[in-house]
């Protein structure tokens, strides 16, 4: 997803990753001047064969702010958003994506992003979308189109959502992309690329259940964020995406063959001590120092829910040529965060069991109240679904001021030290008393100090 | 000299500070076998409910009528305030009279309280109303029409009526006979507020969440009657609008502070569900009143941040609101942590500003207790607007 900054080994296909990005952003960068038109998307529901199909280039404003946040960028870029009038209570994506907007737009490689010729408002799973693109509709003299994903209640799909989202590609999204592009779809292309991505998709799940294997090969969270990179921007539907993945698959093949465990930002974890599933996004600003925290610790994520934000594969979905648009239509509406609570819930459960999970961990975003709210009962009714402990740390996606370091070190600690007492213990160790009041992130005074 | 709407406002007080829906408990006794349904912010279509004989029930959190000890259990402390106090209530049992609750689509907090509410009170109906951001009839208002089905579906699979056209054609006359007494009632703000503050037209217009349509209707229609006797001249106030209550409610106390620092609330979004669709359903010749309630809602919804949009231009429909009713301002009034108004704001504002419309802002909590601050601030802002207009207001 983002350069490995300071990781030592790399994986041959962590340099694959590294040169495709570092390719797109250029294709970004000289976009206007070869004439490729640009649209602005966001990366749950997005339809990137749609856009591909049309020679259109997309862009991801989460992705800019999630590298912003890497990069240490964020915290100025938030800090001009909130100086022109936007609030400390609301998503620091967009403030990050406001604030780098107005300081040049300034990709992750150092050259300009190019403006928008089209907003395609993806609404899906998460109600700030619709109001990200109606603040940038305003910063950039250009159309916005809506795709309103209905939101999947009951954790399944109704033939009147999936129709409701036909209705408004066929309608409304193709010709505005077809009016940008200054062509028609071609309906053999939009196939073939649907084909490309169920065959990346197959690989890429296959990757993910290689984490049932002891010890793990892969880090499903710190390390997942690298492997849904190209699926979750730019990629879905190329030839190269299907190149990638192959050989992410190899990689890990051969991982699970020496038995070893997965690659960290320091090397190879030497020994699986706690087999975890975490839910919510990481944060961003302190990536490497969160990860570090886990591993040092011999802690590996075996499977997470933040990697399943730009697609929900493991469940059986695959993009399907032979029905292109309701295919699209299937992936937009089953999004991870477009899920009701109890269908998330079932798909926590189902993972610590799959993965055998010695414990689960919710790390809550202040931003990001699609995966935030509700978590607290989550995690309690996982306990009871599932006998295995769960652990809660809040932070920030690109805000490094509700990232406090120390506070969520020793929370991972506990968390960590109290799996090891119950797994001394033996099976049935009670599960830890929840206490009803609790004391959660610091709410920022108007000076944004804590 | 006595207030000739003292008794009624009283009334409508007293349904609004019901917490335990005592009025509802009644309805039911009288109506053995039909469902209250709760609902919360912004906009469910009511009529819908009434038609297939279940009784809609306004839910707006417990405002600072209770401490909230378990509700802070299950949320953040970044998370606004109405959820907190709405599952406080219903472990309380204080909303044992209803029998399911609706979350309509306004934001990612209610959306999400809808699936703790599943889970939490797994015997109860809940559901989450997709409300249409795509205002093409035979696109989105087709799918709404779907979801409206469905809901009417499964509450008959509940106890129900079955949804019967003639008699939701029947709801929705009455919803409009209520749309127009609530628009007399603003009007009145408008014209003549010293005999109708935002304070009262606040009570007024909540007590309906508790009260049958007809019923909801009389009451302002009585409150009319009395106000129009009132006695009583203008006051120099400066005439404002306020905008972003739409969800969690200031406390009352906040409203009658900032009346008393100088600002007249002339309009405002509080509940603003009982004023969603901006003049009266029109069910045309041999029209499916269910696709009348849609079509009202796609071409007559007002703009609100729950709301997309679209091709319209941002704030343009505020800054038309604050012409047509002449006021002098604007006040915007967002709850704590609500991202729909906060993410709105800056955009509104700068709406405000290019049009020369001066405007103020200040946040709240529904439980929040001291008024001092926000009423000096309101008061600063009055008198800027007086003695400097537009100019020397500006932010």
């Amino acid at each position: 997803m983002t350069e490995h900054a300071d990781a030592g080994a790399r994986d041959q296909s962590q340099l694959t990753q590294k040169r495709m990005l570092a390719e797109h952003f250029d294709a970004l960068a000289h976009a206007k001047e070869r004439g490729r038109k640009i649209v602005y998307t966001f990366v749950p529901g997005n339809v990137t064969e749609l856009l591909g199909a049309l020679d259109l280039l997309p862009v991801l404003p989460e992705i800019n702010a999630l590298q912003s946040g890497m990069r240490g960028r964020s915290v100025g870029y938030i800090a001009e958003a909130e100086k022109a009038g936007h609030s400390k209570d609301v998503c620091t994506y967009v403030k990050c994506d406001v604030g780098m907007l107005r300081s040049g737009n300034i990709g992750p490689t150092g050259q300009r992003l190019p403006e928008p010729d089209l907003l395609l408002l993806s609404y899906t799973g998460c109600f700030t979308f619709m109001k990200w693109f109606e603040i940038l509709k305003q910063e950039y003299d250009c159309p916005v189109v809506m795709l309103h994903v209905p939101y999947q209640t009951e954790g399944t799909i109704t033939p009147e959502m999936r129709a409701y989202v036909v209705s408004q590609l066929e309608r409304n999204v193709i010709p505005a992309l077809e009016k940008v592009a200054g062509r028609k779809l071609d309906m053999d292309e939009l196939a073939r690329r649907l084909d490309l991505s169920a065959r990346a998709e197959e690989d890429l799940v296959r990757v993910w259940e290689s984490a049932r294997h002891r010890p793990s090969p892969i880090d499903g969270y710190f390390g997942g964020v690298y492997y849904v990179g190209p699926i979750f921007s730019s990629f879905r539907g190329t030839e190269e995406a299907v190149r990638y993945y192959r050989e992410l698959r190899a990689e890990v093949d051969e991982r699970v063959r020496q038995k070893k465990g997965p690659m960290t930002p320091d090397g190879e974890v030497p020994e699986e001590k706690y087999r975890l599933v975490v839910e919510g996004p990481p944060n961003w600003t302190s990536f490497h120092d969160f990860w570090r925290m886990f591993s040092k610790e011999g802690a590996t994520v075996v499977s997470s829910t933040y990697t399943r934000v730009g697609g929900l594969y493991d469940t059986g979905f695959r993009h399907d040529a032979r029905r292109p648009l309701e295919s699209l239509a299937d992936y937009c509406l089953g999004c991870y965060t477009n899920l009701g609570l109890p269908a998330r819930l079932d798909l926590l459960e189902r993972y610590v069991k799959t993965y055998e999970a010695d414990g689960f961990l919710v790390n809550s975003v202040k931003s990001c109240n699609s995966f935030s709210v509700g978590q607290l009962l989550m995690l309690r009714k996982l306990e009871e679904r599932t006998g295995v402990p769960g652990g809660f740390i809040e932070s920030d996606l690109v805000d490094p001021r509700y990232f406090g370091k120390a506070n969520i070190e020793n929370r991972v600690q506990s968390f960590l030290q109290m799996l090891e007492t119950r797994r001394r213990l033996g099976p049935g160790a009670p599960l830890p008393e929840r206490k009803e009041a609790r004391r959660s992130l610091p709410v920022l005074d108007e000076r944004g100090l804590p | 000299m006595n207030d000739p709407a003292a008794a009624v406002l009283e009334r409508a007080r007293a349904l609004v500070e019901d917490r335990k829906l005592s009025t509802v408990t009644r309805w039911k006794e009288s109506h053995p076998g039909a469902l209250a349904i709760g609902h919360m912010p912004v906009y469910v279509p009511r009529p819908l409910l009434e038609a297939i004989g279940c009784m809609p029930v306004a839910l707006f959190g417990g405002g600072d009528a209770i401490d909230i000890i378990r509700g802070d259990s299950y949320f953040q402390s970044y998370i606004c305030h109405i959820p907190r106090s709405t599952v406080e209530l219903a472990l309380l049992g204080d909303l044992s009279p209803i029998d399911g609750v609706l979350f309509p689509s306004i934001c990612d907090v209610i959306r999400n309280l809808g699936g703790m509410w599943r889970m939490l009170f797994p015997e109860k109906y809940a559901t989450y109303v997709d409300l249409p951001q795509s205002f093409e009839p035979d696109i989105g208002g087709a799918f709404y029409v779907l979801e409206m089905r469905r809901i009417a579906r499964e509450l008959a699979e509940r106890g129900a009526r079955p949804l019967d056209p003639a008699r939701l054609g029947e709801a929705i006359l009455r919803e409009n006979e209520r749309r127009a007494a609530i628009a007399e009632l603003d009007a009145l703000r408008r014209e003549a507020s010293w005999r109708c503050r935002a304070s009262e037209a606040y009570l007024l217009v909540r007590a309906g969440g508790v009260l049958e349509t007809r019923e909801h209707t009389a009451l302002i229609h009585e409150f009319l009657a009395c106000a129009r006797r009132r006695s009583g001249r203008p006051v120099d106030n400066v005439r404002v609008v306020l905008v972003g209550s739409f969800c969690e409610q200031p406390p009352l106390e906040l409203v009658r502070a900032l009346e008393k620092s100088g600002c007249e609330i002339i309009d405002d979004d509080f509940q603003l569900g009982m004023r969603m669709i901006d003049g009266p359903i029109e069910i045309a010749e041999g029209e499916d009143p269910l696709v009348a309630l849609s079509r009202a809602y796609l071409e007559k919804g007002r703009d609100t941040a729950s709301r997309y949009i679209g091709d319209l231009v941002k704030g343009a429909g505020l800054v038309r609101r604050v012409r047509e009713s002449q006021a002098d301002g604007v006040l915007f009034a967002a709850a704590s942590f609500c991202d729909p108004a906060l993410l709105d704001q800056p955009m509104l504002e700068a709406a405000l500003t290019k049009a020369g419309v001066p405007h103020t802002s200040f946040k709240f909590s529904e439980n929040m207790g001291q008024f001092s601050v926000i009423r000096e601030q309101a008061g600063a802002f009055s008198d800027a607007v007086k003695l400097w207009g537009a100019e020397g207001a500006a932010p």
